[in-house]
Parts: C-alpha cells; sequence; structure tokens
C-alpha cells in the first residue's frame, strides 16, 4: 500500500550522545536529499549504506548539524518502505531541530507507533509481534526490554500455546463422546472437565498474575517519597537519581516543571512521582503536608517513608505510617550518621511487613540495602528468576481475563448439572480467546486433535 | 453419431443422494428437469453402511426435510431400526440415525422421482458437456444424445474415473463394480478444472444366518415412535437389531502380517482416504496400543440375509479378508458375501465453486455430492438439494439461495468446501460448526422451512401448520414468564420429586424450569397452559427458555460476525494489488474470491492481520470513491 512519509524521533527523549530521526515512506530519500550536503546525494547510494555529510536548512542556506544518514530502501526494511535514519548529535534541542526541518520539508510526524502499524500493514510483521514491538519501544528498563524480546520471540506465545492443547484435548474428548456417541472412548465426565477446567483456570490465573509485574515493567512502578520536612527526601531523590541513570520526562500541557524521573534499581523501574515538588519544597521551609502525602500515597504503587534517626518518633511520622498501611512501602531511617535518637525497636513495630532500612544518604551508606529491599519487594519469590513470560500487553490482559472468565462459567455450568456439551460452549470460548492473543484460531485444529487422540471411523 | 435429444430447464447428471434432492427440488420448483443415470437400478444406491444420520448428518437430514428434501421422508418408510442419540447429553447434539433397508429406500426413491411432474428420469452416461462463451448448454450422452438446458447439475459420486482396490488386484470400476463414468472427468480437466483424487472404502458383508449373535451384544432401536421428517405421521414399529463384537488380538496379528500385501502400504493407492474413516489396518497402525476395535453388525434390509460388517473397512486381499472375519467372536463360522475393498474416485477441488454451487469458471454448471470431495450419503443429499434449488433459480433468473454457518449445518457444509477446499474426503462434524447449539436437530424447521417455502418447496398447508406451531410456542414462553409460582406444599413436592430444592420464594415459571432437574412436564403440572401442548411445541417451550443463557449467547457471536458477513467483497477484487497482504493469503483470496470478509477470514491461510489489511483497504476504496483528495490512512492499531 501507498502511504505518505512519516518521520519521529527514534531515540529516548534525553541526554545521548546521538539521537536518530527517522523517515519512512516513498518520499524519504527525496525530503533527505533536499537537506542533505555530502559527498553525493543519498539517491545515488547504494541500499543499507552509512553516508557522512552535513544538514542545511534550504531557507537560510545555513549548515545545521553534522551527520551520518542510513539509506535503507523497501521491501528489506522494518516498515518495507524506504527509509532513511538521520544520526545527528544527541540532545532534545539538535534532535528537535532535525525533526522540524524534515517535517518542514513534506514529511508528516508519525503517530505513536506508527512506524510499527506500517510493518504490520505492509506485512512484515504480524500483530502479537507488533504489539510486542510497540512494548519494546515503550520499554523502560533492560528488565522490560527482556520481556518485550521474550514476547516477540514468543515465549508468551509457547505458554497459551500449552494451555490451548490443553482445552484442546478436553474439548476433543467432549467431541468424540458427541460425535462417535458409540464409539468406546470413555465419557468425558463432569467430574474430569471439573479437575481440567481447574488446573487451566490456575494457570491463567498464574499469567495474569505476572501481568501486573509486566505492566509495571513497561510503564514503571509508580513511587512516592513522604517524610516529614528535613528529613532527607531530596537526598534519597537524589541518591537514587545519581546512582541509577535517570530519564527525565516532562508531561507535556502541564507546567515546564519534570514531575515524574525514571530510575532503573536493580532491574525494578521506578517512576518517582513529583520530583519537583520534593526538591522545591525542601529548599524552602515545607509546609505540613499531610493532606499532600495522602494524595501522593493514593498515587504511588511504592512508598518510600523517610524519618529522621536523629529525632524522636513524631505524631506526624506515625500519621504518615497510618497512610501508608495496606500499601507496599519501605520505612527509610535516615541520618544514622547522627546520634540514635530514635526508638528503632518501635518503628519496626509500627512498621510491621513493612521493610526498615537504615541509612546515611550523606554519607552514602545504606544505599545498597535500600536498593535491595525495593528489588525484594517486586520480585517476591521465584518470579524474578523463573519464567521471563510477563503478560505486558493491556489487549492480552483482557483477552486472558475474559479467557479466565469463560472457563469459570463452563465450571459453574458443570456444577449446575448442564449437559456437557453446553459446558464446552464456554471451553470452547476460552480457546479461542487463548487463541487471539497469539493470532491463532484455526478450526482446523480441533478436527486434526480429535483424529490424532482418538481411533474413529467405521 | 449424435441426435437432438430434448430441452430442459435443469440437467442432473447422476441418480445418487446428491442427484436425487437436485433432481426433485428443480422439478419441484416448476423446472423442467432432466436426471440422467448410467444405471437405473442404482438410483440412490447405498454402496457404503446401510443408514442414514448421526450427529450432525441426522440434523442435515432434518434440514433437507425443512426444505421440501426427500431423504427424511424416503428413510422414515423404509428403515429397519431407528434411534436417538446423545440423549444423555444437551438438546444441541441429539440426533436421529436409523438403519435403512437399503433395497426397499431404492424403490421407494425411485418411484417418488418416477411420479414428480416435470422430472424426467433417464439412463444415459453422460461423457461431455455444451459449453458456449462461458456458459454451460447442454449434455452430451455416450449414446450421442444431445440434451439441451439453462443449467446443469453433476452429481458423480465415486464413478468419476472409479477404480477398485483390493489387495494386489485393481480395475476400473465404479462403486459395486458398477461401470465408470471415465470421459467426463478428463473433459472437465480439458475444461481447466483443477481435480483431485480421494478414495474411500468399504468392509465386506457377510450372511447373518452363519453369525453367532450369542457372542454379540443386542443393539435395539428406540421403542419411541421416531422420525426424520416434520410431516411423517406414520411409524415403523416393527425393528430389526444390530449386534456389537469386537476384534482381538488375533485379528491384529493377522492384520500387521499381512500389511505388506495391503494396498495403502504397498503403495498402490493414491488417492487421499479420510481419517474419520480408516481402514481397519489403518486403524491398527495408527493406534496399535488399542487391544481391541468395535464391530457393528448391521443388517442390510429385510428381504436378505446380508450384513455390513461396520469397522471392517478394508482393501486387504480377499483371502486375508477371509481370515480377519473368522477371527472376530461371532464370526467364527462367517460366510463372507462380498469382499470389502477401497475405491478412488475424482473430485473437482471445491473451492472452484461459488457458494451458490456454481462453477467459478463456466456458469451455470454446478456440482454437488462426493464430485465436491465430501464424502456420505447426508452430505451429498445437502448439497443436492441446494445445488437443484440454485440451479432452477439460476434458470429463472433468481438469485441464489445461500444458507449461512449460522442457518444450517448445510451451511457450514458449503462454506468449509468453498472456502477452505478440503485435503481428505470431507465429512460433517458437530465440531465443525460454530454455532451447533443454534443449529439443532428440533429448530430445523424453524431454520429453513421460510426459505423452503420462498424456493416454492413447501406446500401451503404446511406453511399453515408450520406457523401456528410457532404461534403456539411463542404465546407459551410467553405465558410461562408472567406465570408466578409460589411455594406451597404441592409445588415443592413436585420439586422434590424432581430431585431439585426447595422453593423459598415465589417465582416465575420459566425461572423455574432453567433448573437443570425441570422439565416441562413439572412446569405443566405447575401451571397448565389453557390446551395441551403438542410434544415438539412443548419440546421447543423447553430449550427455548432452558437454555435461552447459552442460546443468546451464540445468537451474540453471529451478530458480532454479522458485520463481517454483511462486508461484500467485490467479486473481481485484485488481491495482488494490496501488498500489505502476505503473498500466500494474496493467492489463496485470488483463488477462492471470497464473497464477504466473513468469509476471506475464514480462507486457510490467511491470518487475521491480513484481514484488516483487506478492511483497510475496502474502506479506503470507499472513502476515495466518495471524496476526491487523498484520504488519510485510518488507524488500526
Amino acid at each position: 500500500m501507498d502511504f505518505d512519509t512519516i518521520a519521529a524521533i527514534s531515540t529516548p527523549m534525553g541526554e545521548g550522545a546521538i539521537g536518530i530521526v527517522r523517515l519512512s515512506g516513498g518520499d524519504s530519500l527525496p525530503i533527505a536529499d533536499k537537506l542533505y550536503k555530502g559527498k553525493h546525494p543519498l539517491a545515488q547510494a547504494s541500499t543499507h549504506t552509512i553516508n557522512y555529510g552535513h544538514l542545511i536548512d534550504p531557507d537560510v542556506n545555513e549548515t545545521v548539524e553534522e551527520v551520518m544518514v542510513s539509506v535503507l530502501r523497501g521491501p528489506k526494511t522494518y516498515t518495507k518502505e524506504d527509509m532513511v535514519e538521520i544520526n545527528c548529535h544527541g540532545g532534545i534541542t539538535s534532535v528537535n531541530r532535525v525533526l522540524q526541518l524534515v517535517l518542514n520539508n513534506g514529511a508528516r510526524l508519525a503517530e505513536p507507533g506508527e512506524f510499527t502499524k506500517r510493518a504490520f500493514l505492509n506485512g512484515r510483521i504480524d500483530l502479537s509481534q507488533a504489539e510486542g514491538v510497540m512494548d519494546l519501544i515503550q520499554a523502560k528498563t533492560e528488565r522490560a526490554m527482556n520481556v518485550a524480546m521474550n514476547q516477540v520471540e514468543g515465549k508468551l506465545a509457547e505458554r497459551i500455546q500449552r494451555l490451548r492443547q490443553e482445552l484442546l484435548e478436553t474439548v476433543a474428548h467432549v467431541e468424540v463422546n458427541i460425535d462417535y456417541p458409540e464409539f468406546d472412548a470413555e465419557e468425558m465426565t463432569l467430574e474430569v472437565l471439573r479437575t481440567k477446567g481447574g488446573a487451566v483456570r490456575e494457570d491463567i490465573d498464574r499469567l495474569l498474575r505476572t501481568a501486573h509485574q509486566g505492566k509495571i515493567l513497561r510503564e514503571g512502578l509508580s513511587t512516592v517519597i513522604i517524610g516529614r520536612p528535613n528529613v532527607g527526601k531530596s537526598s534519597l531523590l537524589n541518591s537514587l537519581v545519581h546512582e541509577n541513570k535517570a530519564i527525565v520526562t516532562d508531561i507535556p500541557g502541564t507546567t515546564r516543571d519534570v514531575v515524574e524521573e525514571y530510575v532503573n534499581v536493580r532491574g525494578v523501574p521506578l517512576r518517582l512521582l513529583d520530583t519537583a515538588g520534593i526538591r522545591e519544597t525542601e529548599d524552602k521551609v515545607e509546609r505540613i503536608g499531610v493532606e499532600r502525602s495522602r494524595k501522593l500515597v493514593g498515587e504511588g504503587e511504592l512508598v518510600l517513608v523517610v524519618v529522621n534517626q536523629n529525632e524522636p518518633l513524631t505524631e506526624e511520622d506515625q500519621e504518615l505510617f497510618r497512610l501508608t498501611e495496606g500499601h507496599d512501602a519501605i520505612i527509610i531511617v535516615n541520618k544514622n550518621d547522627l546520634e540514635d535518637r530514635i526508638d528503632l525497636a518501635r518503628v519496626k513495630e509500627i512498621a510491621g511487613d513493612r521493610p526498615v532500612v537504615t541509612t546515611s544518604l550523606l554519607e552514602d551508606r545504606g544505599v545498597d540495602e535500600l536498593e535491595e529491599a525495593i528489588r525484594g519487594l517486586f520480585f517476591e519469590g521465584d518470579l524474578e528468576t523463573g519464567d521471563m513470560s510477563y503478560v505486558s500487553n493491556s489487549r492480552h490482559i483482557a483477552l486472558l481475563t475474559d479467557a479466565k472468565k469463560a472457563v469459570d462459567e463452563a465450571m459453574t455450568a458443570a456444577e449446575e448439572g448442564m449437559p456437557v456439551d453446553m459446558v464446552q460452549i464456554d471451553i470452547t470460548k476460552a480457546w479461542e480467546l487463548l487463541g487471539e492473543v497469539i493470532g491463532d484460531q484455526v478450526n482446523e485444529s480441533l478436527i486434526d486433535q480429535l483424529f490424532a487422540q482418538f481411533c474413529l471411523g467405521k | 453419431m449424435s441426435y437432438h435429444g430434448g430441452e430442459f430447464d435443469v440437467i442432473v447428471v447422476g441418480a445418487g443422494h446428491a442427484g436425487v434432492e437436485a433432481g426433485l427440488a428443480s422439478a419441484r420448483m416448476g423446472a423442467d428437469t432432466l436426471m440422467l443415470t448410467l444405471n437405473l437400478d442404482a438410483v440412490a444406491f447405498m454402496p457404503c453402511n446401510p443408514s442414514v444420520g448421526g450427529p450432525a448428518k441426522g440434523i442435515v437430514v432434518r434440514e433437507i426435510d425443512a426444505l421440501g428434501g426427500e431423504m427424511a421422508r424416503n428413510i422414515d418408510k423404509t428403515h429397519i431400526q431407528m434411534r436417538m442419540l446423545n440423549t444423555g447429553k444437551g438438546p444441541a447434539v441429539r440426533a436421529l440415525r436409523a438403519q435403512a433397508d437399503k433395497f426397499t429406500y431404492q424403490q421407494e426413491m425411485k418411484e417418488t422421482i418416477e411420479d414428480t411432474e416435470n422430472l424426467i428420469l433417464r439412463q444415459g452416461m453422460v461423457e461431455d458437456l455444451i459449453v458456449e462463451n462461458g456458459a454451460v448448454r447442454g449434455v452430451i450422452t455416450q449414446t450421442g444424445a444431445k440434451y439441451y438446458a439453462e443449467t446443469v447439475v453433476i452429481t458423480t459420486g465415486t464413478y468419476l474415473r472409479g477404480k477398485v482396490i483390493l489387495g494386489e488386484l485393481s480395475y476400473e470400476s465404479g462403486p459395486n463394480n458398477m461401470q465408470p463414468s471415465v470421459n467426463l472427468s478428463y473433459r472437465l480437466q480439458e475444461m481447466g478444472f483443477e481435480m483431485e483424487r480421494f478414495k474411500t472404502g468399504t468392509p465386506p458383508r457377510v450372511n447373518g444366518n452363519s453369525i453367532d449373535y450369542s457372542k454379540t451384544e443386542k443393539q435395539p432401536g428406540d421403542d419411541v415412535a421416531r422420525a426424520f421428517s416434520f410431516e411423517t405421521t406414520e411409524y415403523i414399529t416393527d425393528q430389526l437389531p444390530c449386534w456389537l463384537t469386537y476384534t482381538n488380538e488375533e485379528t491384529h496379528s493377522l492384520i500387521n502380517d499381512n500389511l505388506q500385501r495391503s494396498p495403502m502400504y504397498s503403495g498402490m493407492v493414491e488417492g487421499t482416504g479420510p481419517r474419520y474413516c480408516p481402514s481397519i489396518e489403518d486403524k491398527i497402525v495408527r493406534f496399535h496400543d488399542k487391544p481391541r476395535h468395535q464391530i457393528f453388525l448391521e443388517p442390510e434390509g429385510r428381504s436378505t440375509k446380508e450384513v455390513y460388517v461396520q469397522g471392517l473397512s478394508t482393501s486387504l486381499p480377499e483371502d486375508v479378508q477371509h481370515r480377519i472375519l473368522k477371527s472376530v467372536p461371532g464370526l467364527e463360522n462367517v460366510r463372507m458375501m462380498r469382499p470389502g475393498y477401497a475405491i478412488e474416485y475424482d473430485a473437482i477441488v471445491p473451492t472452484q465453486l461459488w457458494p451458490s454451487l456454481e462453477t467459478k469458471k463456466i456458469s451455470g454448471l454446478f456440482t454437488a455430492g462426493q464430485i465436491n470431495g465430501t464424502s456420505g450419503y447426508e452430505e451429498a443429499a445437502g448439497q443436492g438439494i441446494m445445488a437443484g434449488i440454485n440451479a432452477a433459480l439460476a434458470a429463472q433468473n433468481r438469485d441464489p439461495l445461500i444458507l449461512d454457518r449460522s442457518e444450517a449445518y448445510i451451511g457450514v457444509l458449503i462454506d468449509d468446501l468453498v472456502t477452505k477446499g478440503t485435503n481428505e474426503p470431507y465429512r460433517l462434524l458437530t465440531s465443525r460448526a460454530e454455532y451447533r447449539l443454534l443449529l439443532r436437530h428440533d429448530n430445523a424447521d424453524f431454520r429453513l422451512l421460510e426459505k423452503g417455502y420462498q424456493a416454492g418447496l413447501i406446500s401451503n398447508d404446511r406453511y399453515e401448520r408450520f406457523k401456528n406451531k410457532e404461534k403456539e410456542i411463542d404465546a407459551e414462553v410467553q405465558r410461562l414468564r408472567k406465570a408466578v409460582i409460589k411455594p406451597d406444599e404441592t409445588v415443592n413436592q413436585v420439586m422434590a420429586d424432581a430431585g431439585t430444592a426447595q422453593m423459598k420464594e415465589a417465582l416465575a415459571a420459566d425461572v423455574i424450569l432453567k433448573r437443570p432437574e425441570i422439565s416441562y412436564e413439572h412446569i405443566a403440572q405447575l401451571t397448565p397452559p389453557p390446551k395441551t401442548l403438542a410434544p415438539e411445541v412443548a419440546e421447543q417451550v423447553e430449550i427455548t427458555v432452558k437454555y435461552e443463557g447459552y442460546i443468546a449467547k451464540q445468537m451474540e457471536q453471529v451478530d458480532k460476525l454479522k458485520n463481517m458477513e454483511n462486508k461484500k467483497i467485490p467479486e473481481n477484487l485484485d488481491y495482488m494489488q494490496i501488498n500489505g497482504i502476505a503473498y500466500e493469503a494474496r493467492q489463496k483470496l485470488s483463488e477462492v474470491r471470497p464473497l464477504s470478509v466473513a468469509q476471506a477470514s475464514r480462507v486457510s491461510g490467511v491470518n487475521p492481520s491480513d484481514i484488516s489489511v483487506l478492511l483497510v483497504y475496502l474502506e479506503q476504496g470507499n472513502l476515495q470513491r466518495t471524496s476526491e483528495p487523498e484520504t488519510e490512512t485510518p488507524a488500526s492499531n
């Protein structure tokens, strides 16, 4: 299909050594040639070559950037269309300027995910791969990258395929009793159905439980830091941000203030909320913010509560502890370089299940323990080293949830004494829904199963 | 030498189960119809098992009846036994099966044809078609007769270039040593039809007098009067039983020892056989762990001693067949009358057909039955009636009748064939239907009678009766929704008798009927209808209410897909232009030329992503037709 030419910045926003602006579509080369000055025009360059040169703003005839330009002619490209990748200096300003130039000269700004959409529409990748790639693009940390990679490579597909096979065998057993009522296959009793259904439901449940993690890996675990003034919130923030490379993002349309920062803490992507607020207020004398804290705790999936070891536990501290009850929280007893005036046993008592870490952020002590506590909270049990086939895509989550519901309905119907062929309707539905996750729903497989599993016929 | 044989509206080639339904439907619709068969004694012949119906198939027979066809009525008059299968399961999968008296079945059908107005039955082997400008004009027989017609239906069964294989022996033959039809197959290939070669088989027949039935299990018919046709009022009560016995280790080693003499394994057979109807040698090779296989002994009629040995389909040499038979309990002294054999035949690749069963290559030419790659009398008859109806409709310049997958098993069958093709003889199974709760045995008239009436196949009388039945069901369902039943001693006694929980509060009658233990009879006790309902009306009321939730669920699915069914694709769409569709899918779509997006989505090798692209493409086409400037690509992720 013929589409117009689109362009977008394809490296993450933020500081980096290089930035890439990518074009895709029939006019990619002509547009780039309007701006490019090198040894030869790009139109003469062979495909899959990288060409050194400069970008000129044709309006003012001024050199804008020193660049390396990749020429990639379709169909052997990601989108199967002609593509151009302009490698320029990193940093928001210069990349933006290149993008602007390209847009002024005939390209259209790509919608989010539009390159992948084209790859899909041009028949380069299938739907589930397309979705995996979308997540890959949005992946915030290495681990999230792995999840996305696995999805592309079909780890999830494999797991779902296994589940489907279970269901298929069950359905085939029901079917054989229906289509060959006199055949001496043992009747698929409701009893058997119940056992099998229960096992499948549990498996789907397990997958869905990873969904939460998958989502966090992709979107980041929203994290808030609360505590009384001057306990070291800002130091904690800085420590997390400096220890770990932060990705700073603006939220468009609000203020120019940086309000969220991403950090990767031992594989756990933290989305630190209201960082501007912390930095700003800590500079001044902070107003007592129980209300504000309450609001923050509501937004955060992980709450870091900071108290000062140098002062006895105050009423306010305890109020903050109460706020975090039932939340994933870590209590940070800071300033252990100073005199110990807090009743640590009492803190631990109030903290209950919530981990307590003592630190001196000033002297950079205890940060390891803190990071370990964060990691431990997220990757409970065997999840981390175990299966990496997290479900991280919301369409998949919805389908899995529906599949589970269908299995549930089948089980209920079986309980109520519905005939087995009615119960089967929902089992088949579950099988189809799981098929939709991996984009496979060929009806013929049931027939194949039937004849592979049973010796039928006259 | 040739001569002008006459002019007709419709010519039907063949008088097997597809041919007779095609000819009868066409003639009953008022079309002048000629039915040609190469052997008048083989009209509605059952070359394999003497039975009609079973799961899915039995429902097809009822569908044929609702459309005004003959199979149901004919078997009702000529069976030796009838049973309702799957009675322990839900209503969706119940199905009738009858054992036929294969001889009276044929006689009865032939006589019906002879008595039908507008229908001429004649012996003659069709060897060629008359085709002008891509449209069929008639047929030429072996004896030189040229018959002209608006439309032609070919139903050649396993006769088309048939070849019988029996051990080391093989020869050109139709079923049961009848003459094969050879030239027509070559003519079809010359006209550009792609053919495939299929194989099927039949077991030996034995003399019932030589069977020791005491070593077998009796399989009697139901002791309730049953009938396939909604119209049948007279029931056969005198039934013959079938008998069940099993193969054993001795049978299996005999077969294993002689496998090298089996044409299936010596490479003599080139045709593809059906998985659902494997020969006994196939079963033993593929499922060698199974210690025994079932053998059903089925009488072939009332006036014969021949017994069909179901389960022992084979093409092993005759001498091995004798020995295999004698290894089976009850058959130790059996006298074989005819050996089993395999038969190969030509079929056309059915994706060359439109859903009306008209060929895409030659307009006015229809094919039905085994030539389309199916197997089974019922599958043949179901296609036959549709091809007959559509051939007559075409001759009358009317639009074709196409049943969709939510309307009939016949719709599922034809859609599967023309959309997916088949790489083995195709048999209907209930599992092929995605809406089987809607495609029930009991509601075939509700699904199809109206269509049969519109086509002119249902009498006004019958239509009236049907409309009344519909009204009675509706009225009773409405009444039950309003009838409130308060728990008292009598009510709770009924509940206790039914084995269901006591009622604590007043409930509507339809709510109570939804309890699995409660039948309509219980409800009629609690709140008697103004007039006692006929059993088939009561049955409909019960099913409608009881399975309301599930029926609604399936209806929802149907409605969801209706959008896709209604999105039509131009017949001449050039798929090769649509780059976004995978190359293989483009080829498949070009071949099948689906009429709707839903049909396209069922073409094998076409993925959901191809369909998304197709939708975008069709949508774009629409946009461009209505507005000049280039439109933006619709988003789809």
